[in-house]
């Protein structure tokens, strides 16, 4: 008894001063601007008397370790889902109900909510758009890929550039996009691809952030940090949605004989992001049925019996990031639209990490689960503007939370088996 | 006599300073059973390793049906019809038996991807065949009833059987198996002799085998190679190899 609680002193101690030495230059220290100059100052005495009553508490809990887990054994657990409860959502045919529900749900969204709501929803639905095509090349082809982002901005720029220069419209730049993401996927993927885990994933970190600050430096043509601005918004069949149209154009609202209304203009943009996720989702679905989807699977679990059988592994993953890219790009495009302004601020690490945050909260592979950590991720911080500073900070106790609980993900996936009928 | 499908010769693997393989040299002809035998340690696997383009040889040469492949990537090896299965069983044990085997099939399905996503009548027809074929070799190693069950889940024997049909999904003309009947029971080893029989007499593959079951290499083989400590030692026929001093002194050291 006495050496464990000696042992534990130790441990105390050292994790008692940790929370002082961490929180202490965070909290306690603020740096505040006067004149031209920064300047440190202290924060109020209740903030001090906080932190040290944070490290206190960690001693003793840190010193009374073995007693308190005995005693919180006896109090109710996290709440886990009853192992049939959680079987039962896994299986495909109840994912896909699900989703059939959702995308009613999502259909009906823009009609019975405001403004504000419709617009969240289409950002969600580009980050529903991205998960999904990260899930290909990390969930189905298990390739790490932390610079996602990359293909992302170059569909962005793709719009964007295009537009500026050639005047060429969103629905003529969607696919060339797609298309331009998917190629610079295939031109990273080639030398890449012989890399596994680790390397892979620092070698893709790398690619994401040299396509950031090169388009940050080619000023002549990307505009720089300022980058591009007032791109055009999408047009329904040539018509526009902005209360006065360009020369030779005309607006929807004069077409139809209503009145102008800005939201419509928002719920078009809503429909057309729906309508790239329903793509998504169709696309994907059918490449997990094809020959192609089951080599990812196969590849994922066990490289050497694929080369051992003939496939030709860099050709499968490489095929994973290509397509993977290309969703990007399409998201991109839309991005830009959406925005009507690029940078690339737009396309730092940060989003590579959300998107990544996505696939794994919602269980690798799984793609109903990476629609719900789709709404959970932006919606969380859409909610709690006022705690934005603590936004990582969430991100964080999510993450640790989530593998605490599921670590499988919220709702991971149970592959569509092919059944042999007999 | 015929002209050997597989003709190796002075074939050696050097790690570093550990020559592995030395000079080994293998003829094998169309349709026969061949046998690799040796102590553990001997270099067996290494040279199936070399054979199928898992390691580049540092010499020797490899012809198959008279062309060169040494040199070449595994995967490219696989596809002119060399095909081997592992010493311990690399099946895709998150995915079920008849998914095994229809993976295999894909350099020989529909992988167009504009006709599957619209599933167009070409891409169903080449799935369909592909269902029938698998279903076809689940049959021929008694494993039908195990279709949609999970690879990982089978019993070992029926994990090592379904692993060699697996290996006949893609049309092979040489199966090498590396140590099948290991882990097996006597009952177990006794089918696969069968399997081995019917594969050479009805699907015209040649086995190249890793074996030390001596009862099953010695009652299966057309022709046998002794290899003990990545040297050649002795090769012929299971009587020869039964008679030869140099191989009895190999396997139960000197007298």
């Amino acid at each position: 008894m006495s050496t464990s609680i000696s042992k534990n002193l130790k441990t105390a101690i050292f994790s008692a001063l940790l929370v002082l030495a961490v929180a202490y230059p965070v909290l306690g220290l603020k740096l505040s601007t006067v004149g031209i100059k920064l300047e440190v100052q202290g924060a109020s005495p209740a903030v001090l008397w906080t932190i040290f009553g944070c490290s206190i508490a960690m001693f003793f809990w840190q010193l009374f370790r073995n007693h308190l887990s005995a005693a919180w054994s006896h109090a109710p657990k996290l709440p886990s889902m009853p192992g049939k409860a959680s079987e039962f959502l896994t299986l495909p045919s109840t994912q896909r109900w699900i989703v059939l529900g959702l995308i009613v749900v999502a259909l009906a969204w823009p009609f019975f909510g405001s403004r504000g709501a419709v617009d969240i929803a289409t950002l969600i639905l580009i980050y529903v758009m991205l998960g999904l095509g990260l899930n290909i090349v990390v969930g189905l082809a298990g390739l790490l890929d932390l610079g996602y982002v990359a293909f992302y901005a170059v569909g962005a720029y793709s719009y964007a550039l295009l537009s500026f220069y050639f005047g060429l419209s969103f629905w003529i730049c969607l696919p060339i996009a797609g298309l331009m993401a998917a190629f610079f996927g295939f031109i990273l993927g080639f030398p890449v691809l012989r890399l596994r885990g680790d390397y892979l994933a620092i070698v893709t970190l790398g690619f994401g952030e040299i396509i950031r600050i090169l388009l940050n430096n080619m000023t002549w043509l990307t505009g720089g940090p300022n980058g591009i601005g007032s791109i055009p918004k999408p047009t329904l069949f040539g018509l526009s949605f902005d209360r006065k149209a360009a020369e030779g154009m005309q607006t929807f609202h004069e077409y139809f004989g209503v009145a102008y209304n800005s939201i419509n203009k928002v719920i078009f943009l809503y429909l057309i992001a729906l309508l790239l996720v329903l793509l998504t989702l169709f696309v994907i679905n059918r490449l997990l049925r094809m020959p192609i989807g089951r080599a990812w699977e196969a590849l994922r679990e066990d490289e050497i019996a694929c080369r051992a059988l003939g496939m030709n592994p860099t050709a499968i993953k490489l095929s994973a990031f290509t397509i993977g890219a290309c969703f990007a790009g399409f998201a991109g495009s839309f991005f830009a639209a959406r925005q009507g302004l690029v940078s690339p601020q737009s396309f730092t690490f940060i989003e590579s990490a959300i998107i990544l945050a996505i696939v794994v909260l919602g269980g690798m592979g799984s793609q109903l689960g990476i629609i719900l950590a789709a709404i959970v991720m932006i919606l969380l911080p859409e909610l709690a503007r006022e705690f934005n500073e603590y936004r990582m900070l969430m991100f964080g106790a999510l993450m640790v939370l989530m593998m605490i609980w599921r670590p499988q993900g919220l709702l991971p996936m149970q592959r569509p088996h092919l059944e042999l009928k007999q | 006599m015929s002209s050997p499908i597989l003709e190796v010769s002075g074939l050696s693997m050097r790690f570093g300073g550990l020559l592995a393989v030395n000079g080994v040299n293998l003829q094998v002809k169309e349709k026969q059973v061949v046998s690799m035998i040796g102590p553990n340690g001997a270099g067996k696997t290494t040279v199936f390793n070399c054979l199928t383009g898992f390691y580049q040889p540092t010499s020797g040469s490899i012809r198959l049906n008279g062309e060169q492949i040494e040199g070449l990537p595994g995967h490219k090896i696989a596809r002119k019809g060399v095909v081997r299965t592992f010493q311990n069983v690399r099946l895709f044990k998150d995915m079920t038996a008849v998914e095994n085997l229809l993976v295999a099939q894909h350099r020989h399905l529909n992988t167009n991807y504009l006709a599957g996503l619209l599933k167009t009548p070409a891409f169903r027809k080449s799935e369909r065949e592909a269902m029938e074929f698998a279903a076809h070799w689940l049959d021929q190693v008694n494993l039908t009833e195990f279709a949609n069950r999970t690879a990982g889940t089978l019993a070992y024997g029926q994990q090592r059987r379904l692993e060699i049909a697996r290996c006949m999904m893609t049309r092979p003309s040489i199966l090498m198996l590396d140590e099948p009947a290991a882990g097996l029971n006597p009952r177990e080893t006794d089918d696969l002799k069968a399997l081995i029989r019917v594969l050479s007499d009805q699907h015209n593959v040649t086995v190249l085998l890793i074996e030390h079951d001596m009862k099953l290499v010695m009652s299966i083989s057309d022709h046998i190679y002794v290899i003990n400590q990545g040297t050649p030692l002795a090769d012929g026929t299971p009587e020869q190899i039964r008679a030869n001093p140099d191989v009895i002194k190999a396997y139960l050291g000197e007298a």
